[in-house]
């Protein structure tokens, strides 16, 4: 038996199907479930938000501190990630061979690793009776536990892989042309890094570093364990979140509608000038 | 191009990894426990066998203890199994409220039983132990800390736990008590935390209960705060009125309460109520 073969699709018909995209009901519905399953726990912080309260608990002490705290400690963490991720993606986007290879796979293994086994790690390498914490005490008299530092260095930890790995492709599929002509050229090597292979992964670091400081702000796991906790000076925004959830949840939802808020903020002021130009190369 | 620094890197991120999985090999589970759904609680109506799962929240100091009662449990009630989520009160009395499907509450304190009972979660809690504050040293005592006094000077790193977290609210009764104000490098959320705090080595000296001390063996080292400075809490245990096997939640609650379940808590240090 033979079956028709069907109509043949009009150019209307065909540019409907571009121009409207109306999607087939098996990808319609879930896709509608995905996103509802995502947008509702936001709107319900929205519902449940003590509105009336909300300017008294934000200008508790504890709240501000928490909130500066973690801005501040993030865009630190940005800053030191940046300054060692940058090096380090264009070390492992130019080398080749298994070494390389095996390395990239342990540098990205922070994305992978449940943070608060990153903390427990942290403190036995760099506690006060860490591996290498213990020569720090000894010779320095300093400790990273229980201080600001501490915080960056578990939020550095956490998020610097995700500006190695964007910066690492970048560095990958940028011209290797311009690079060797500024070479022949003259340049130095690390003048060719500056003026000319910087300058062509410019959007993918400011990507990067977005994404990096938006998941050193989001830091739980690794801040708890390797920095504990104290108001103003360890205790991050996500923490504060955390800890009143057991005692006064209204404060918590409080302070998760800043960490909204300030995500939100992020995504739209920067979306134009370094996701939209990095989507669109 | 050298590939000097190369080698260098791979090997430190070797190291790194090496020491990462070791971490997490050593670091463990810290006792946090799935829930289980009872499925096995209607079907037998007898009043003396009871079987299926008893999920049982208890306060993180009680961990030992509990531990010890629930494998006790277990041998004298073929069918049951304990199942376990340690953590500070506060925190498991919000859980609680907010729905978490738990047979037995055990609080480290009359404060977070009350927010239960507070909900029409539960009625009638029976105290059951009672426990003191005492400081904890890592066993070399760095700082040589041999007093509470010791605690408020400057540059001894302390380690407390949190203010709504019963250990909090009973050492900083013991520092009124003593009239000292200490300043804690950090709030950890339950006592557990403090004494891994302490036993690591990361702090100088951190406050607990005399249980913790007895329990942690010699990693660490207890200094005793004086009765007339010391402070106590008492511990209420009860089977909640929405518990999934309320039959075998009243058995263990019971067992906690019985003459077997005080011996192994008095092992551990605890007071009579």
């Amino acid at each position: 038996m033979v079956l028709p073969s069907p109509e043949p699709r009009s150019a209307q018909q065909v540019r409907s199907l571009t121009d409207r995209g109306r999607a087939p009901w098996p990808l319609a519905i879930p896709a509608a479930i995905g996103a509802t399953f995502l947008l509702l726990p936001l709107l319900g912080l929205l519902v449940r938000a003590p509105w009336r309260g909300l300017l008294r608990i934000l200008a508790d002490d504890t709240v501000r501190q928490a909130l500066l705290l973690s801005l501040f400690s993030a865009t630190a963490a940005t800053a030191v990630a940046v300054v060692l991720g940058v090096p380090l993606a264009w070390v492992l986007a130019r080398s080749t061979g298994r070494a390389s290879a095996l390395l990239r796979g342990l540098v990205t293994l922070p994305l992978v690793l449940p943070p608060v086994v990153g903390g427990v790690a942290l403190l036995l390498v760099l506690g006060r009776t860490g591996l290498v914490g213990r020569w720090l005490d000894a010779w320095f008299g300093f400790t990273l536990p229980f201080t600001t530092a501490g915080v960056v260095v578990a939020e550095t930890f956490v998020a610097m892989p995700f500006l190695v790995i964007t910066l690492e492709s970048a560095f990958r599929s940028a011209d290797r042309g311009l690079e060797e002509a500024a070479f022949t050229l003259g340049a130095s090597r690390l003048t060719v890094f500056r003026r000319v292979t910087l300058p062509l992964v410019a959007p993918a670091l400011g990507a990067g570093a977005v994404l990096c400081w938006a998941r050193a702000l989001g830091e739980f796991g690794a801040t708890i364990t390797f920095a504990g906790n104290f108001p103003g000076k360890t205790q991050t925004m996500p923490l504060a979140v955390y800890l009143a959830m057991e005692t006064d949840p209204e404060a918590a939802i409080a302070l998760s509608l800043v960490l909204l808020a300030v995500s939100i903020a992020v995504l739209a002021g920067l979306r134009e000038r370094w996701l939209g130009s990095g989507a669109a190369r | 191009m050298t590939r000097m620094p190369y080698r260098h890197l791979a090997a430190a991120a070797v190291l790194a990894t090496a020491l990462a999985t070791t971490a997490c090999g050593s670091s463990g589970d810290s006792g946090a426990s799935s829930t289980t759904t009872s499925t096995t609680s209607s079907t037998t109506s007898s009043a003396a066998a009871v079987s299926g799962t008893v999920t049982v929240f208890a306060a993180a100091s009680l961990k030992e203890a509990f531990t010890t009662l629930g494998t006790q449990f277990e041998s004298a009630h073929p069918g049951t199994k304990v199942v376990f989520n340690f953590g500070p009160s506060s925190g498991l009395a919000t859980s609680i409220v907010g729905g978490a499907p738990a047979d037995v509450f055990a609080s480290a304190s009359q404060k977070n039983m009350d927010q239960v009972t507070a909900a029409s979660l539960a009625t009638n809690p029976t105290p059951f132990v009672s426990n003191v504050m005492e400081i904890a040293v890592p066993a070399a005592n760095p700082a040589h800390i041999d007093s509470v006094d010791d605690l408020a000077k400057a540059g001894v790193k302390v380690a407390l736990c949190q203010a709504q977290v019963p250990c909090g609210t009973v050492a900083a009764k013991v520092f009124s008590n003593a009239k000292l104000t200490v300043k804690p490098v950090s709030q950890e959320v339950d006592v557990k935390s403090v004494l891994t705090k302490v036993s690591l080595g990361e702090v100088d000296a951190g406050v607990v209960y005399v249980t913790d001390v007895r329990t942690a063996g010699d990693k660490v080292k207890g200094i005793e705060i004086p009765s007339d400075v010391n402070a106590s809490t008492t511990y209420p245990i009860v089977t909640l009125t929405k518990a999934p096997n309320a039959a075998a939640a009243a058995a263990f609650t019971a067992y906690v309460l019985s003459a077997d379940g005080q011996a192994v808590l008095t092992a551990d240090g605890f007071a009579k109520p």
